[in-house]
C-alpha cells in the first residue's frame, strides 16, 4: 500500500473535535456579522472547496490541469442561466450547473490525458481558453459587463435565499458535503488507485488498472466539484463574470493549493483562506497585494515547499516517539 | 456596592441608548460616502484619485458634518470589473454602513452595482457612466445618473457630425456595455436624420493595438467613423486611424471624449474634433475657482465627471440636511423634489427614473494657435438645452415612471 510522505500524529479524537469546534464556529458566524462578514465568509468556503476538488487531480492524481477556471466559471454561467432566464429553482440550477461541469470534465480529460506533464498543462489551457472565448461571445453571459442581476432564488421551490443567513446554511451544507466527498474518494480504493498511477503509472497499468478510465474519472469529479464552488459563488454574489473563467482563476487556485499543502485533503482549504484573507484585508494595497502575494508565494516555494497544513503535519510527525504511531489506514486518512 | 455599581451602569446605558434613540435621524452615526471608482486601469484618469478628492471637497465644503454627524469618505478600486464592483458595494453596504456610492466610472460596473443598490435600497449616484440602463431596466428611487449618458452624447457629438453631412458611420466600439450602449444611441440618431449605419468593428477594453479595427472601418468607406470608446482606447484609436492614413477621405467622430483625453492627444491631433461634456473648467468664475482649487489637490484640471462628484454629492448631503435624516427613501424624496444650482449646472432636478437633468454643451477642440495655455483646449459651439439633452420620459423603459 502507497502511503504519503507526511502524516498527522494525532489521534482521531483530536481531529473529531477540531472539526467540530471548526463546526460550531461556521454555524454561529453568521449571527456575529460584525465580527466576520457572511457573505465574505461564504466566498471563502466556495474557494476552499475550489481549491479542495481541484487538489483531486494535482495532489492526488499527479495531473497538473491550468484549465479549472473553465469549470469554476462555467458552472456559475450555466446555474446563473438557468436562475434568471429559465427561472429554476435553486437546487436544480446548481445541480445543472454541476452536471455541465461534470461532463465538460470528462471531455477535457479525454483529450488531455493523451500527454503527460506541461503537455497536459497546455491542453487544459487550451480547452479552457475555448471556453472562456464562448462565454465571451455568447449573447446570454452579458461578457464583459457579467451576467446579472441573477436572481438567488427559492430552495425547492419554498425557501427565499434573498435571506443572506439562510443562503449561508446552503453554502455551508453544500461546502461540507463538498468537502465530504472529496474527503471520501482520497480514501477511498478509488483514491489509492489514483495514488498508485501519480507514483508509478506503468506499474498501475501493468496490475491491470484500467489508468485512462481512472484519470477521466479522477478529471469528472474535480471539474463536478469545481462547478459546485463556483455555482454555489454565483448564487451569494447574485452575478456571474469573466473572472471566473479567466484562466488567472485557474492561476489562483494552483497558488492556494501549493501555499496550503497538495499532500493533503484539507490543506488547499486552508491555502484559499490564506489568499482570500490576504487580498480582503491587503484591499487597500490596490496593485500591491499581487506583490504580496508574489513574495508569500516564492517563499513558500522555497521554505516550506509542503504547504501550511504539509508542514504542520511534518512537524507533528516529528515529535518524539511518545505519540501514537499511526495505523496504514490512519495514515491514509489524512486531514 | 456590586447592586449598585449594575444598576449605575445599567441606568447610563439606559440613557445613553435613549438619547442616541431620541437623536438616531443618522444611520451608525456617521453620513459614509464610498468612491467606487477606476482608481489603476484605463479610466484612471477620468475618474480615479481625482474623483476621491472631488467628493473629499465637497464634504470639507459642506462643513464636514450633516446633522451634526461626521461626514466620512471611503473608496475602493472596482478594477474595471463588475463581480468586484458589486462585491464591493454590497460589502459597504452590509457592512461598511456606506450610506452612498458615488461616481462608478465604467457602464459595466455601474450595472452591477445598480442592481445591487436596487436590492439594499441604497444611494448610488452614476457620474462616470453612460448606460441608459440606469435610468431605464435598472431604474429605482435609489439610482440617480448625474452627468451625462448616452443619449446625451448622441444629440450632442452624434448629431451635430450628421448635420454637418456625414450620413454614413462605422464604428470603432469597445465590447462593453458602455461602448455597445452609446453605439446603439448614436445609430438611432443617425437613422432617424436619414444616415446609414455601414457596421462596427468591436474591440475588447484596454486595446493598444487597433490595426485590424482601422482597416474594417477604412474598408466600409463610411464617411464617419465614430468612435465608440473613450479614455486611452479613443486616443489609441484616434492615433491609429491617423497612422493608417484613414482620415484622408474619412472623418472623426470622438462620442466620449474627456479634457485628459485632448491633454493626451495633444492639440495638434485632436483640433477640430467635437465632444458632447456638461461642464468644462473654463465656462464661468465659478467653474474656474472650483478648477483652481481642485487643481491645487490634484495636479490638473478636473473633468465633467468629477465637478458632478462634488456638485453630487453636496446635493446628497443637502437632501439629507433638509430631511433631517440619512433614511434612503426620505433622502430620495428630497432629492428630487430640490433644484441644484451651483458651479456644475443651473436648475438642474432629478426626474422619477433618476435621471438628473440639465444643459449640456457641445464643444471643439481649439486649434494650436488658438488655446493660450496649458488646459485651455474647449471652445463652445452651442448649448443643447436641458429638454432636448436626455431622454424624454416618454420613452423611458423605467417602471416608476407612470404613463
Amino acid at each position: 500500500m502507497l502511503s504519503f510522505p507526511v502524516s498527522l500524529r494525532v489521534s482521531p479524537a483530536m481531529k473529531r473535535g477540531f472539526f467540530l469546534v471548526l463546526l460550531a464556529l461556521l454555524l454561529a458566524a453568521p449571527f456575529f456579522p460584525q465580527i466576520i462578514y457572511p457573505i465574505f465568509l461564504m466566498k471563502m468556503m466556495c474557494f476552499a472547496l475550489f481549491a479542495c476538488a481541484f487538489n483531486l487531480l494535482l495532489g492526488h492524481a499527479g495531473i497538473v490541469s491550468f484549465g479549472h477556471a473553465a469549470f469554476f466559471g462555467g458552472s456559475a454561467y450555466i446555474t446563473g442561466y438557468a436562475l434568471r432566464d429559465l427561472g429554476w429553482s435553486t437546487e436544480l440550477a446548481i445541480l445543472a450547473g454541476v452536471l455541465f461541469t461534470t461532463i465538460l470534465g470528462a471531455a477535457f480529460g479525454v483529450l488531455a490525458i493523451r500527454r503527460q506533464g506541461i503537455y497536459l498543462a497546455m491542453i487544459t489551457l487550451a480547452l479552457a481558453q475555448m471556453v472562456y472565448f464562448t462565454f465571451l461571445q455568447s449573447s446570454f453571459t452579458g461578457a464583459e459587463d457579467g451576467m446579472q442581476p441573477i436572481p438567488r432564488g427559492h430552495l425547492f421551490g419554498l425557501v427565499d435565499l434573498s435571506d443572506d443567513s439562510r443562503l449561508y446554511f446552503l453554502v455551508l451544507a453544500c461546502v461540507i458535503g463538498g468537502l465530504w466527498l472529496v474527503n471520501r474518494i482520497v480514501n477511498s480504493p478509488f483514491g489509492e488507485v489514483l495514488r498508485a498511477i501519480r507514483e508509478h503509472e506503468p506499474r498501475a497499468r501493468s496490475m491491470g488498472y484500467a489508468v485512462d478510465r481512472y484519470k477521466i474519472i479522477a478529471f469528472a469529479l474535480s471539474a463536478g466539484l469545481s462547478g459546485l464552488a463556483g455555482s454555489l459563488k454565483c448564487v451569494v454574489f447574485r452575478l456571474a463574470a469573466l473572472t471566473d473563467v479567466h484562466w488567472h482563476m485557474s492561476g489562483d487556485v494552483i497558488l492556494m493549493t501549493l501555499l496550503g499543502g497538495m499532500n493533503s485533503v484539507f490543506g488547499p482549504a486552508i491555502g484559499a483562506v490564506l489568499i482570500s484573507l490576504l487580498r480582503h484585508y491587503f484591499d487597500a494595497l490596490g496593485a500591491w497585494v499581487t506583490v504580496v502575494i508574489g513574495i508569500i508565494f516564492i517563499l513558500c516555494v522555497l521554505v516550506f515547499r509542503r504547504g501550511v497544513l504539509g508542514e504542520i503535519n511534518h512537524l507533528l510527525s516529528r515529535r518524539p516517539a511518545t505519540a501514537v504511531r499511526p495505523s496504514k489506514e490512519e495514515q491514509n486518512a489524512q486531514i | 456596592m456590586k447592586n449598585s455599581l449594575r444598576l449605575a451602569v445599567t441606568a447610563a446605558s439606559i440613557l445613553a441608548f435613549g438619547a442616541t434613540g431620541a437623536t438616531a435621524q443618522v444611520s451608525d452615526d456617521v453620513v459614509r460616502i464610498g468612491v467606487l471608482a477606476d482608481m489603476s486601469g484605463i479610466y484612471s484618469d477620468l475618474s480615479g484619485k481625482g474623483a476621491v478628492e472631488a467628493v473629499k471637497m465637497a464634504a470639507e465644503d459642506f462643513g464636514g458634518t450633516v446633522l451634526g454627524k461626521k461626514i466620512d469618505v471611503v473608496f475602493a478600486d472596482h478594477l474595471n470589473k463588475p463581480d468586484v464592483g458589486a462585491a464591493k458595494a454590497r460589502e459597504w453596504f452590509d457592512t461598511g454602513s456606506v450610506d452612498m456610492i458615488n461616481d462608478l466610472a465604467n457602464s459595466g460596473v455601474a450595472r452591477a452595482v445598480a442592481a445591487v443598490a436596487k436590492e439594499k435600497k441604497r444611494h448610488i449616484i452614476v457620474n462616470g457612466a453612460s448606460n441608459m440602463g440606469i435610468t431605464n431596466e435598472l431604474c429605482s428611487p435609489y439610482a440617480i445618473h448625474y452627468a451625462y449618458d448616452a443619449y446625451s452624447l448622441a444629440h450632442g457629438t452624434g448629431k451635430a457630425v450628421v448635420e454637418q453631412g456625414g450620413k454614413t458611420w462605422f464604428f470603432l466600439t469597445v465590447d462593453f456595455a458602455f461602448g455597445i450602449g452609446l453605439e446603439e444611441q448614436v445609430s438611432k440618431v443617425v437613422r432617424a436624420n436619414g444616415g446609414r449605419v455601414a457596421g462596427a468593428a468591436r474591440h475588447p477594453l484596454a486595446t493598444t493595438d487597433f490595426s485590424s479595427y482601422v482597416l474594417q472601418a477604412q474598408a466600409s468607406k463610411a464617411e464617419i467613423i465614430g468612435v465608440a470608446s473613450t479614455g486611452a482606447d479613443a486616443v489609441n484609436a484616434i492615433r491609429a486611424a491617423a497612422e493608417f492614413g484613414a482620415t484622408k477621405n474619412q472623418k472623426l467622430a470622438a462620442l466620449l471624449l474627456w479634457i485628459e483625453d485632448v491633454h493626451a492627444l495633444g492639440l495638434p491631433a485632436a483640433q477640430g474634433l467635437l465632444l458632447t461634456n456638461a461642464w468644462y473648467w473654463d465656462m464661468n468664475d465659478d467653474t474656474r475657482a472650483f478648477a483652481k482649487r481642485f487643481n491645487e489637490r490634484v495636479g490638473k484640471m478636473p473633468n465633467m465627471a468629477q465637478a458632478a462628484d462634488y456638485s453630487s454629492t453636496m446635493m446628497y448631503l443637502n437632501a439629507v440636511k433638509a430631511a433631517g435624516t440619512d433614511e434612503p427613501d426620505a433622502v430620495s424624496k428630497k432629492m428630487r423634489e430640490m433644484k441644484v444650482s451651483d458651479m456644475f449646472t443651473k436648475n438642474g432636478t432629478v426626474r422619477v427614473d433618476g435621471r438628473f437633468v440639465h444643459d449640456m454643451y457641445l464643444w471643439q477642440v481649439k486649434t494650436p494657435a488658438e488655446s493660450k495655455g496649458p488646459w485651455d483646449y474647449l471652445k463652445q459651439v452651442s448649448t443643447i438645452p436641458a429638454e432636448q439633452a436626455f431622454q424624454p420620459l416618454s420613452d423611458s423603459k423605467c417602471d416608476l415612471v407612470k404613463k
